[in-house]
């Protein structure tokens, strides 16, 4: 038996994102439900938030980001060969996204596999495919969130249709001679299983807002300190912090707890909404777009969501 | 020995001063966090963890949403 060189690292070569076109904003809720835009702005710090139409899936966002990411890497199509898509909103179990969103963007053939670990997905599946690339199982992978929350969204449930929101962020992962890609600190807590939950394939996403808010206004910022130092990183090196887009004041709450006085938080979920596992993605995306990051800095990314799951990492911002 | 209630009333107030910006003496025993000092469910999460790192005692969700008064609360974390 042998196994083929080992790549010394991986690192983030390019991001993409996309978002339907159609802009919700909180006066629109406020005209179908018991809300008005000061209490969404004070509780949840959301401004406006896209909603794919009934025609637009998972996949066609998550064909969309990718194809972005793709092109602005510099590979093409035929150096891809794995994908992976981490969402928890497809409209049925199969088949998955990633073969999917594959074909349609021309790779031919990768691995493809789906990831649920909720809003923390994709760090789960950046974490997977870095490991994969110094591993040798895969040399180029194309990397996705993308997710319809407003599928599985009660309209007329004011403590959740005002968080949740559509989109797609896409990262492609390729091989490098120093790391890009810090090692993944993850894990979960499965005795809250029941704090954000969708019963059946009837039923919409409940969330306990206090035990969530809780959770992770305390547990968290121990991660995100554990993936800084098992990257060799002090949170004072760091030009972004990039949470999962949660809700501000959980941003905010686990921003000062990380004690990165100097880097550039992650508050896209302003005019973006919740979007789960596509929330890391596209926030980073859209701020290297508006040149709030650059190329070269260092960034700590942390997902956390149902399950309850959390992982996080140090990446170079390509 | 432990807190006096006018010394956990103290400490509550200074806690629901830096989290949520009312003044400290607006914090009296009488009124209600929803009603009177308009403090939401939110707020709450932070101020019960803050008080348990005062005070050593944790309030948990389904014992917070009883709690409607700082009187309520002096009384969960005198007992």
């Amino acid at each position: 038996m042998r196994i083929p060189d080992i790549a010394p690292g991986a690192k983030v070569l390019a991001l993409g994102h996309y978002q339907p076109s159609n802009v919700v904003t909180n006066d629109d809720l406020a005209k179908t439900m018991e809300t008005n835009d000061e209490w969404i702005q004070s509780r949840v710090g959301i401004k406006e938030r896209r909603v794919a139409g009934p025609a637009e899936s998972v996949e066609d966002m998550a064909t969309q980001a990718g194809g972005k990411a793709l092109a602005a890497s510099g590979l093409s199509a035929a150096d891809i060969d794995l994908v992976i898509v981490a969402t928890c909103t497809l409209e049925t179990q199969i088949p998955n996204a990633a073969a999917v969103v594959a074909h349609r963007l021309g790779i031919r053939s990768p691995g493809a596999f789906d990831v649920n670990a909720a809003c923390a997905g994709f760090c789960f599946a950046l974490g997977v495919a870095s490991s994969a690339i110094r591993a040798g199982s895969a040399k180029n992978v194309l990397v996705i969130g993308a997710e319809k929350l407003s599928q599985w969204i009660d309209w007329t449930d004011r403590s959740t249709a005002v968080i949740f929101a559509d989109g797609a962020g896409a990262a492609v992962v390729g091989p490098s001679d120093k790391p890009g890609i810090g090692p993944v600190v993850w894990g979960s807590s499965g005795d809250k299983s029941d704090a954000i939950i969708i019963n059946d394939r009837h039923d919409s996403l409940h969330q306990e807002g206090q035990t969530v808010f809780r959770w992770a206004t305390t547990a968290l910022h121990p991660v995100a300190k554990e993936a800084c130092e098992r990257a060799g990183v002090d949170p004072s090196e760091l030009a972004a912090f990039v949470p999962h887009q949660a809700n501000l004041r959980i941003i905010e709450a686990i921003a000062r707890k990380l004690g990165a006085d100097q880097a550039v938080v992650g508050r896209d979920i302003v005019t973006a909404g919740n979007t789960s596992a596509a929330s890391i993605p596209l926030a980073l995306s859209r701020m290297l777009e508006r040149g709030e990051v650059r190329s070269g800095e260092l960034a700590l990314i942390l997902g956390f969501g149902a399950g309850l799951t959390y992982a996080g990492q140090v990446i170079e911002i390509p | 020995m432990a807190a006096t209630e006018q010394e956990i009333l103290e400490g509550l107030g200074k806690i629901i001063n830096e989290i949520t910006g009312i003044p400290a003496t607006d914090v009296t025993p009488e009124k209600n966090f929803v009603d009177d000092l308009d403090i939401d469910s939110l707020s709450m999460v932070e101020i019960a963890v803050a008080a348990q790192d005062e005070f050593g005692v944790e309030i948990p969700d389904d014992q917070l949403k009883n709690l409607k008064t700082v009187k309520d609360v002096l009384t969960f974390i005198q007992n």
